[in-house]
């Protein structure tokens, strides 16, 4: 840990009236990181990476990337600084084929957009941007297809490739896996057991058996409070962590 | 009506992207049909002439008028989901662009039309930029507000006929020619307008801009996730269309050789609207087949009955129930070549 952390935290909130889903939350990703946010429904953890992605204002505290503080950056300027998030629910352009969802995420870190007569679908450098995303997550076989027919992996594959395609050097995955059948769940962990080796990735998920097996350290995130931090281990053992949320399934 | 339109509005998205949906009225099938149109408006003239009926032409000239008014509001409402309630008051920005400066000796065409396309872009930025802070039945009524402001300020602007408004002694001129003397000549200018405004449009859309423009109208915050700020995108093209449908006003001043207020009524925008949803919302040929529906629809139901407003509320709710994508979604499923 001598390198600066690539995403730092440090004592953020937000309250919704005396609600308080954020509460002093700090910690640091290493570069090369995978770092899991686990915790119990409702603890918070989607608010977290809206705060974290731009999407919420904070209340107070700072988040600072890459060496600045981007704590008063809207999203699409923190996506252009390499901080790019995928959804929890699907949010991909359903009119759109595959394809276009990644080379729209590559057309804007490439050029202006403010380009008003050349068919933006003939741009080769952005499609061919665009598929290299594509094959990461190997949906480079249904390029042209339009997004909305995709199944429902597909469709997770897809939210991380136009994650990929902005240009990232941090993920900040919102549970990747949601809905998921077995066989998608399995296509996924290999996909980002892949992106491990070249992204720093935030993992927001409830699907424990691939929290373990993929992160690198796990936060444990409780009623807006981060409870623990560690290595897979640590947290398994951490005695809080099992009262609190692994208590019933650990016993068993 | 907001759910009829989203639900249009979804039904024509991405319509432009290879693999979507090949109704008549997408993809190469709007620029084909857009085409037999403006073949058979430039075939009109000699067959007015050969059936003696020269009314035709002035009749076809107005609708082309409205037609580019309504590509302008299909750029707004049908590309950039933005549901522009004083769209008219562009028109009448153009319009009384003319009209004033007539009256101070300027008589000529391209300079009216500078001036109408500054002022209109101006008033479009302006108002754009307010009323893009909000959205939904928000960006509605502020939009409607607006029109409505720039109506009433027309209306006490007295002396340029405030609510009488103001005849014209005379077409403009091009370059001291008297090109639109003859309906002939404002008929062909306006077709030429309009031919460019449809395949500039239709770049338009195609471009970089054009696919922010249209992701922006699937989902503003995937859009924001990928770096964009939709407002810059939506603005600009808000200020486009003002532009164009000032382009239109121009036209429309010199085609009736009067100016009112009554052009920046919210009736006018609401017909507007009614014309890019008759024809099917972000489909650009579905603009221009609206607005030639619309216009005949209510000639020829003034003529049945004096009660045509009826009729014609009638014939809409029908095709906002029966057929989703207006005119050009009928025709596609027609064709048979729509898959849904």
């Amino acid at each position: 840990m001598t390198a600066p952390p690539l995403l730092s935290v440090r004592g953020l909130n937000k309250a919704y009236g005396a609600l308080r889903v954020t509460d002093d939350v700090s910690f640091d990703v290493a570069e090369g990181e995978l770092h899991a946010i686990i915790g119990p429904n409702g603890a918070g953890k989607t608010t977290l990476i809206h705060q974290l992605s731009g999407r919420l204002a904070s209340d107070g505290g700072t988040v600072r990337f890459a060496g600045s503080d981007v704590t008063r950056l809207s999203m699409e300027e923190r996506v252009r600084r390499g901080l790019a998030r995928s959804f929890q629910i699907t949010s991909i352009l359903d009119g759109f084929t595959v394809l276009e969802n990644a080379a729209l995420a590559v057309q804007a870190r490439s050029g202006s957009s403010f380009r008003f007569f050349r068919p933006a679908a003939r741009e080769t450098r952005l499609n061919e941007a665009a598929m290299a995303a594509l094959a990461q997550v190997k949906l480079d076989d249904r390029a042209h297809r339009r997004a909305g027919s995709l199944s429902h992996g597909e469709k997770r594959q897809l939210e991380i490739a136009v994650a990929l395609a902005t240009g990232a050097r941090l993920l900040l995955l919102d549970e990747p896996l949601a809905g998921t059948g077995h066989e998608e769940t399995a296509v996924l962990v290999d996909l980002m057991q892949a992106l491990k080796e070249t992204h720093t990735i935030v993992l927001i998920e409830h699907d424990m058996d691939a929290v373990f097996a993929l992160a690198d350290r796990v936060s444990v995130l409780v009623y807006g409070r981060l409870i623990a931090t560690g290595t897979p281990a640590d947290v398994r053992s951490n005695r809080e962590v099992r009262a609190a949320y692994l208590g019933e399934e650990e016993a068993a | 009506m907001s759910a009829g339109l989203s639900e249009a509005a979804f039904d024509t998205a991405g319509r432009v992207g290879p693999g979507r949906r090949a109704g008549l009225f997408a993809g190469g099938g709007a620029t084909l049909a857009a085409g037999l149109i403006f073949l058979a408006l430039a075939l009109l003239p000699p067959v007015a002439t050969l059936i003696d009926d020269p009314f035709l032409v002035v009749t076809a000239t107005r609708i082309m008028i409205f037609a580019i008014a309504a590509l302008s509001l299909d750029l707004v409402l049908g590309y950039g989901a933005m549901v522009s309630f004083g769209h008219a008051a562009f028109l009448g920005i153009g319009a009384y662009a003319v009209a004033i400066l007539a009256a101070n000796g300027i008589d000529d065409l391209f300079l009216q039309a500078v001036a109408a396309i500054l002022a209109a872009a101006l008033f479009a930025f302006v108002t754009g930029a307010i009323s893009l802070r909000t959205k939904g039945v928000y960006f509605i009524m502020i939009t409607l507000a607006f029109g409505q402001m720039a109506y009433f300020f027309m209306v006490s602007l007295s002396a340029y006929g405030g609510d009488d408004g103001i005849t014209l002694d005379a077409r403009s001129t091009l370059f001291g020619l008297p090109v639109l003397a003859g309906d002939l000549g404002l008929f062909y200018l306006v077709l030429a307008v309009l031919v460019v405004a449809f395949a500039g449009l239709r770049a338009l859309t195609l471009s970089r801009f054009g696919r922010v423009l249209r992701g922006t109208r699937e989902n503003p915050v995937r859009m924001q996730a990928i770096g964009f700020a939709p407002f810059r995108y939506q603005l600009t093209a808000y200020v486009i269309a003002g532009a164009l449908a000032g382009v239109a006003g121009v036209l429309l001043a010199n085609q009736a050789e009067f100016v009112s207020p009554a052009y920046m009524s919210w009736q006018r925008s609401g017909e507007l609207i009614v014309m890019v949803v008759l024809g099917g919302m972000g489909t650009l040929a579905g603009a221009i087949g609206g607005a030639i529906a619309f216009m005949l629809l209510e000639d020829w139901l003034a003529l049945a009955s004096e009660h045509w407003k009826l009729g014609l509320g009638l014939l809409l709710v029908l095709l906002v129930l029966f057929s989703r994508g207006g005119i050009a979604g009928a025709i596609g499923r027609l064709a048979g070549r729509s898959e849904a």
